[in-house]
């Protein structure tokens, strides 16, 4: 029947369907939704940017505008990836700027960007929007001069997270004077920034909604932003820190004023430097926040983060420091009572613990706020009757994240593992997704995982696992899964082998001391060619042959279709 | 007072940590985990790795890989020492069997035939396995070369990678880290610590409350804001970015450029160089604070170049 509508009904019909994955299943209907579709697609999303080449990207959706693509696996974030991996957007670039793609929007995380393809991006699409790089690396502050000087009607600027090195330019005086069109700029990751060019900038930028400044933007100067873009959403402040002398008070007191006018602020982050005096500034805005990050503001004590939450009775996420202590958790259980998302992180990653989290805190939560439906929780220790506690309370976890510092801790109470108590999460929130595991646990987890988490499609695992039916359990139960990230685990060939067809259906498999052998990883490259099974082997000395029994550092596999990268170090072995 | 802590780049200390005995009471308490056996220790081999049975099977040393690239940090962060948690419930015995994986990279020497005893050829793969009860003497060289010493390895135990922290978000916690005093009130307690604050050519003097800051970065922002109408602070322009970690180079940036250098008169009643000590000894000793020509600083201002010089 639908083949007697013309193809711009379908297209229009499909404009209303949005999600990537809503699209690609639409493709797949029938011959002619797959072109309808493809020509009519505008948003593509790539997981891993080897999976596909951007020949064939460019080739499938001509008319793409806005491109998402991710590079390295997650672990890198950690450490747990050497540098020169891969993860290079000059070859997207490159073929899309010589195509006739309209590109508008470019979304990286974890890639390797340089100054050349930043050059490149800004002169080869006029109508250039939006840049998003989320712990990206490789470049500098000429590229970003790059992209201020020749990107015309350029919307967004969102550097998040990412390590650039910063030379003696000032890139944001490269903005034109013709720029008006800023709508979202953060640069909270760098160290520097030229203070006259950025309040010019911000005071002809009327649209300016999103706005993240850096540790070198002072009290004074986010003052005078401030007065310029009262109508900001969402706000990063730089550096929050005034003396006390009577000159200053004078700042403050302006700061307060302005601060009144800015009704709009709805997400608040930043505090990369803060005196806790000069809090009670941001008060009178508190009670309108739905977002609220301090989670870089180590100066803060818990008794003033207190004070501060007090006010937000609005707040949906949080990402907060230990230092906020269970009691304060427990207030913060009590004030907001629409949180949804809830990121503690630790204060001391290595250290003591004193005022850090523990299971109290995260019980007191969830009685409180009953919609959590979002948790990454450091701590120093977790019981399974908290775990079981919280499943009961909140069973709408979508993410569930729960890092206890110590990774093989048992129940301290019980000193069970806490097997159970995962239990009771994957087995009460039908709707998981994404779950990260820690603590002392066995395979008994894993078989709940594999019964209860039909969601499941991230499973992040470390020192877990008894044996290869661990594994066996999540690959056979979890038919969503598609991110597996493993490291020291006692999970090897068998495991690995059992199921191969598994892992075309996956986006990618990350195992790292574990007990996998090099033959077992042949073995699994030979039968499935559309694998990529790399293994990284960071030892420099290659002259012995690596026997098959040998046990693999570091293994890497995701489906592609375009056989192995080219680009692969020399560190990097890709089996076949 | 507490003594200072030293941080290294990523905000460790090479103190003790008390809380790590802490918290091996409490948890080893009734189970046969015998966790001690299996806390992590950052060491140079040989050094003392405190009682464990080498029965055991899992290697407490550190070994390093080779590869001259790799820094302190890399030792640390990036990835040399692999370290497996037992974390069988039960007993030690099967611990080197399917049990948590350990891998150590092989060392260095260990692959020309020297020091590592290792059943398996040591490879490319650098993942020797081994068998129960072997614990393969590590190699000294490579490490002697490769680890700098980590003063007493009490410092929590650190694996690679863990906790799953972003290195931009360790990054900034180590250059901020949270002052660990007592009081929960940085300002209260001991109240203000006012101190005066003078520039030579300067009109007029100004105030401080040292209590306020938690870094030299700080101090020197806030000092610079203050006397900035009498263009102290002419470096920022320059746009040399200040170095994450090391909280003092910031202010020697600001000194080298300027014809400036910030001093302070101690509790002795001498006039020091600000910047050397740690924040906390600075705090408790700094009476008052002059902004002073490098011209004038005859005694102090060619160390200050010459500490500039050696910080870079």
């Amino acid at each position: 029947m639908m083949n007697y509508f013309p193809d711009e009904v379908l297209e229009h019909v499909f404009d209303f369907v949005t999600s990537h994955r809503d699209r690609n299943a639409v493709s797949l209907v029938c011959k002619l939704w797959y072109r309808v579709e493809r020509y009519s697609r505008q948003r593509v999303f790539i997981g891993n940017c080897y999976a596909i080449s951007p020949e064939r990207l460019i080739a499938r959706f001509p008319g793409v505008k806005s491109l998402t693509l991710k590079g390295k696996p997650h672990f890198a974030d950690f450490n747990l990836v050497p540098q020169d991996w891969g993860g290079y957007v000059q070859p997207w670039i490159e073929a899309l700027a010589r195509s006739r793609i309209g590109l508008e929007e470019l979304r990286l995380k974890r890639m390797v960007v340089s100054d050349e393809s930043l050059d490149v991006l800004s002169r080869s699409f006029t109508n250039f929007k939006s840049l998003v790089l989320v712990s990206c690396e490789g470049f500098t502050t000429d590229g970003l001069a790059a992209i201020a000087a020749n990107c015309r009607f350029l919307r967004e600027l969102d550097l998040q997270e990412n390590e650039i090195e910063e030379k003696k330019n000032h890139w944001l005086g490269c903005f034109p004077d013709s720029c008006t069109s800023l709508v979202s700029l953060n640069f909270a990751c760098l160290k520097e920034i030229n203070l006259a060019a950025l309040e010019r900038l911000v005071a002809r930028n009327p649209n300016l909604k999103s706005l993240k400044l850096n540790r070198a933007v002072p009290l004074e100067a986010l003052q005078r932003i401030l007065m310029r873009a009262p109508q900001l959403v969402d706000l990063g402040t730089g550096s929050f820190v005034l003396d006390r002398d009577s000159d200053d008070s004078e700042t403050y007191r302006k700061l307060r004023t302005t601060i009144l006018k800015c009704r709009s602020i709805r997400n608040l982050s930043g505090f990369l430097e803060v005196a806790p005096h000069c809090l009670p500034a941001i008060y009178p805005i508190c009670v309108n926040l739905t977002y609220l990050n301090l989670s870089y503001a180590a100066g803060i004590h818990g008794s003033e983060l207190i004070k501060l939450i007090r006010l937000c009775g609005k707040l949906q996420r949080l990402w907060i420091l230990d230092c906020i202590g269970d009691k304060g958790l427990e207030i913060v259980a009590s004030t907001c009572k629409d949180l949804q998302e809830l990121r503690v992180f630790p204060s001391d990653p290595f250290g003591a613990g004193h005022d850090a989290v523990t299971e109290t805190g995260l019980v007191a939560i969830s009685s409180g706020c009953p919609k959590l439906n979002s948790l990454l929780y450091f701590c120093q220790q977790m019981t399974n009757a908290a775990l079981i506690a919280v499943a009961k309370n909140c069973p709408n976890f979508i993410r569930f994240r729960l890092c206890i510092l110590d990774p093989t801790k048992p129940d301290p109470v019980t000193m069970q593992p806490l097997d159970e108590g995962f239990g009771a999460i994957v087995q009460s929130s039908k709707r998981l997704r994404r779950l990260s595991l820690s603590g002392l646990l066995t395979d008994r987890v894993f078989l709940y995982i594999g019964m209860y988490a039909e969601q499941l499609e991230m499973l992040s695992i470390a020192f877990a696992g008894e044996s290869d039916k661990g594994m066996l359990y999540v690959l056979n139960g979890c038919k969503k899964l598609r991110k597996l990230e493993i490291r020291d685990s006692p999970f090897g060939d068998m495991a690995l082998l059992r199921d191969v067809g598994k892992y075309e259906t996956m986006r990618s498999l990350w195992m790292s001391s574990c007990d996998v052998t090099l033959g077992g990883c042949k073995t699994l490259a030979k039968k499935m060619p559309r694998l990529n099974v790399e293994i990284i082997n960071e030892n420099d000395q290659m002259e012995f042959a690596p026997e098959d029994s040998q046990k693999v550092e570091k293994m890497y596999l995701y489906r592609t279709l375009v056989g192995p990268r080219k680009d692969a170090p020399e560190f990097v072995w890709t089996l076949v | 007072m507490s003594v200072p802590l030293e941080h290294d780049y990523i905000g460790l200390s090479s103190e003790a940590v008390p809380s790590m005995e802490g918290s091996e009471r409490s948890s080893s308490g009734g189970l046969n985990l015998n966790l001690k056996a299996t806390e992590l220790r950052l060491g140079l081999p040989g050094s003392e790795s405190p009682g464990r049975d080498n029965g055991v099977g899992v290697l407490k040393s550190l070994l390093v890989v080779s590869g001259a690239k790799r820094g302190f940090s890399d030792a640390i962060d990036g990835g040399s020492g692999k370290w497996v948690f037992s974390g069988n419930g039960g007993s030690e015995a099967e611990l080197g069997k399917g049990g948590n994986l350990f891998s150590p990279r092989s060392v260095n020497g260990g692959g020309k035939g020297g020091g590592c005893e290792c059943n398996n050829q040591n490879t490319g793969l650098g993942s020797p396995v081994l068998k129960d009860g072997v614990v393969p003497p590590p190699s000294p060289k490579p490490l002697q070369e490769k680890k700098p010493q980590l003063s007493a390895p009490a410092a929590k135990a650190q694996v690679v990678g863990w906790p799953p922290i972003r290195s931009f978000r360790k990054n900034s916690m180590a250059t901020h880290s949270p002052k660990n005093d007592d009081d929960a009130e940085g300002k209260s307690g001991s109240g203000c610590l006012y101190v005066k604050v003078s520039m030579d050519g300067a009109p007029y003097l100004r105030k401080v409350d040292l209590k306020t800051y938690g870094s030299y970065m700080e101090l020197s922002s806030a000092l610079e804001k203050m006397f900035s109408c009498f263009t102290i602070g002419q470096c920022s322009s320059h746009g040399v970015p200040s170095r994450d970690g090391l909280n003092e180079s910031r202010l020697m940036d600001l000194l080298s450029g300027s014809e400036y250098v910030l001093t302070y008169e101690d509790k002795d009643g001498d006039w020091m160089l600000v910047g050397d000590v740690p924040w906390e000894m600075f705090t408790e000793s700094c009476k008052r604070l002059r902004i002073m020509k490098s011209s004038e600083a005859i005694g102090l201002a060619p160390r200050a170049m010459e500490k500039c010089k050696n910080r870079n």
